[in-house]
């Protein structure tokens, strides 16, 4: 494993399925009575927050403070761009501090990537969601959730999967982090998009791609629908946002079009109405609540990794 | 009286070696007559180097007034000479705004005291560049600085009426409107050349349609009022083709490159470090390979270096956070030998034409970009083109050091410039 964690795309299919795998063994703990871990006692890791993100942050408290680091939060009041304490100054505070990773979200797209290149900070930089980038940690637990599903939790179980990944392509550092990771993996994405939330040079990433839902979904295993903004509306990339539903939306016609065994996922927050509505949300195929328990697991894997867990996280006694 | 400079062995625009006699601020004699024995001579021994025309820049950023952070005109004109240049034209983003006479003479003045090159005031196209209403160019071009190019350079005259009448109405005093081509509809919140690489890093497009459409527009808009019309720093490979067929039709275009992109591509953005933040962007290989191509048919009129400094708060941030531009006017000749002259697509006539002959005309300035020959004003720049540096930020003449350069080697220096027969420059440092 490399010493930080910024694009899903660093990540080998190794490195990929050795997070797997202790997110697996890591997650048992969530079942015992006492779900602490010794491993990171003494470390001190920062979530750094430059966008409010309750969600992410409190996924990332939790899986740092199960290995008994020390967690401190420090959320940021708006970023350089707002004219608020710069990056760099915000970065040398923390390393003055002595964190040992940093764990940062930012509305930048790169600014994790510049954090973890600029000198300015000594400790591991895990990317939790950067501007249009990347979303690592939250494709990891994409994956987890579907090779817990559809993989039997074994090396190689999500090869050849289909994986239909919906919605704000263009703006979302989900799906980028997503297409990235499960190529890595040997599933079959395909993104599908109205036009215009299509990145330009999609053609490029290793995907499908498809307008047209229906033709999609009934061959996928796992259908993943992606929030879509209000302010996209404004930016005219969509009519209405009841037209994006009926081309878009998975409501429970379309669910009923899905193989038996194919799960719906959803990042979270959903917008519920416009992108999915609630009885397909609240149905037995989704797993939408599991995947907050499993970002835990999968955020615990990799901040025991990079932070140079050798042993292995679980059964190791002091 | 001034001292006289006998500059022996000198290759003139590269040709066969000669002397050169600068007295009294022109140059006296060529072909290596004898000067009288009274005067007090300062012989240099110019074996190797070659003499061009001192090179003109029509798109600086000089930051005074306003933002002396920066750069001011001092600083900025000390690092034209150290590029070899004796005449900038100086651009209108300034706090204020050089959109009246007051600010474009006050610029004017800093240069001649200043003396280290000559500095030509960029007037303001619309009040405060807001591109709502036009400045008064008549005052501008009136005053003492003599305005004749005019720029909102930073942004776009995109209003089509108002662009008509800017380059109808600058006919009355024979000045030209230098257009920054950027839609800003298609550029809202741009950061970064559109393409594979933008959708990767997540980081928005600028695209090439959104300089293409308004270099289109503007001279389609040229042609039909019988004005000229010069294009800010040509990007792309589709922009070249719209400027070649305005020419091959006859309209009054002329187009600039600069340095940048004659040898940086989007790539480089995958650093996300913002020292290759500009504007307009970074573009792909192809783009960089018509640019040269463009530059060397004469298609692309003239180099420009687009020199924009910014303090090192405004570079040391996240990409999106951080200021456009970069330095150039130290590195401008060195590049353009690299890209042009060593891959023998321009000889160093060619390149001077492109640094100094065109970027006169099209300025309208006088006593530069003037060839050499006897009587001509002693405007001469002595370049090594065998030596080799590599480039270093706390060297520049600059106030700023945001070169994307560094530690790059490039071809050449320059070893003296001369303005109007006093050195600038001598021995590669400023006098």
């Amino acid at each position: 494993m490399k010493r930080h964690l910024l694009s899903a795309g660093d990540l080998t299919r190794d490195d990929a399925e050795l997070i797997l795998s202790t997110a697996a063994e890591l997650r048992e703990l969530a079942d015992r009575p006492i779900k602490k871990l010794p491993a990171l006692r003494g470390r001190t890791v920062v979530n750094l927050f430059f966008e409010d993100s309750t969600r992410t942050r409190i996924s990332f408290e939790a899986a740092a403070k199960r290995l008994s680091a020390d967690v401190i939060n420090f959320a940021a009041k708006g970023s350089s761009l707002s004219k608020g304490e710069s990056l760099k100054d915000t970065a040398l505070t923390l390393e003055a501090m002595g964190a040992d990773a940093v764990v940062v979200r930012h509305g930048a797209s790169g600014a994790p990537h510049l954090l973890a290149n600029s000198g300015w900070v000594r400790s591991s930089v895990v990317n939790a969601g950067d501007g249009t980038h990347e979303h690592p940690t939250q494709a990891l637990l994409d994956a987890f959730t579907m090779w817990r599903h559809l993989g039997e939790s074994k090396p190689g179980g999500l090869e050849g999967r289909r994986i239909a990944i919906v919605g704000d392509v263009l703006h979302s550092r989900v799906a980028r982090s997503n297409a990235l990771l499960l190529n890595t993996l040997g599933a079959e994405v395909t993104l599908v998009a109205p036009p215009t939330l299509m990145p330009v040079g999609i053609e490029s990433w290793p995907v499908q791609t498809s307008y047209d839902l229906d033709t999609v979904i009934p061959k996928a295993d796992a259908v993943m629908m992606l929030r879509v903004q209000r302010e996209r509306m404004q930016g005219g990339f969509f009519p209405t946002a009841r037209e994006y539903s009926r081309r878009y939306g998975l409501d429970g016609r379309r669910m009923a079009t899905l193989q038996d065994h194919t799960i719906v996922m959803h990042p979270g927050p959903m917008v519920r109405g416009m992108e999915i509505t609630a009885d397909v949300a609240d149905s037995s195929r989704s797993v939408i609540v599991e995947q907050v328990t499993n970002g835990v697991a999968v955020r615990m894997a990799v901040l025991y990794l990079l932070l140079g867990g050798s042993e292995p996280a679980v059964g190791g006694e002091e | 009286m001034s001292t006289t400079y006998l500059i022996k062995n000198v290759r003139v625009l590269g040709g066969e070696p000669t002397d050169l006699l600068l007295r009294d601020g022109v140059i006296a004699d060529l072909g290596g007559r004898a000067a009288s024995a009274s005067e007090r001579i300062e012989t240099i021994d110019a074996t190797g180097l070659i003499a061009l025309p001192g090179l003109v820049d029509l798109h600086t950023h000089l930051r005074e007034p306003g933002r002396e952070d920066a750069e001011t005109v001092e600083t900025g004109t000390r690092a034209a000479a150290m590029g070899g240049f004796t005449a900038v034209h100086a651009m209108a983003n300034t706090e204020p705004v050089a959109d009246t006479a007051g600010v474009v003479e006050q610029v004017w003045r800093l240069g001649r005291e200043a003396g280290f090159c000559d500095v030509y005031p960029v007037g303001a196209v619309t009040v405060g560049l807001q591109g709502e209403k036009l400045a008064e160019l008549g005052a501008m071009a009136d005053s003492a600085a003599r305005v004749r190019v005019f720029s909102d350079d930073g942004k776009c005259v995109s209003d089509a009426v108002l662009m008509r009448r800017a380059l109808e109405y600058v006919k009355a005093f024979d000045g030209v409107i230098a257009q920054h081509a950027q839609e800003p509809r298609l550029t809202e919140g741009a950061q970064m050349n559109e393409g594979e690489l933008s959708g990767k890093l997540g980081l928005t497009g600028w695209p090439a349609v959104a300089e293409e459409a308004i270099i289109a527009r503007d001279c389609l808009l040229a042609a039909h009022v019988g004005s000229r019309l010069h294009v800010c720093h040509v990007s792309t490979a589709g922009s070249v083709e719209i400027v070649r067929d305005a020419k091959r039709k006859g309209w009054d275009v002329t187009a600039e490159a600069c340095p940048h992109h004659l040898i940086l591509t989007d790539e480089l953005a995958a650093t996300y470090d913002p020292i290759y933040k500009v504007n307009p962007p970074l573009r792909t290989a192809a783009d960089v390979e018509a640019l040269r191509a463009g530059l060397a048919d004469g298609t692309i009129d003239i180099v420009a270096t687009d020199h924009a400094p910014h303090p090192h708060e405004d570079k040391d941030c996240e990409w999106a956070a951080a200021a456009f531009g970069m330095l150039g006017l130290e590195t401008a000749l060195s590049i353009v030998q690299a890209t042009m002259v060593d891959p023998g697509l321009l000889d160093w006539a060619g390149v001077a034409e492109r640094m100094s002959f065109a970027p006169a005309r099209i300025g309208r300035v006088a006593d530069h970009g003037r060839p050499i020959e006897v009587g001509e004003p002693a405007n001469v720049v002595l370049y090594d083109p065998a030596a080799r540096r590599t480039v270093d930020p706390t060297e520049s003449a600059s106030l700023s050091r945001n070169t994307p350069y560094r530690g790059m080697e490039l071809p050449g220096r320059v070893v003296a410039t001369f303005l109007r027969g006093r050195p600038t420059v001598l021995d590669g440092a400023l006098v």
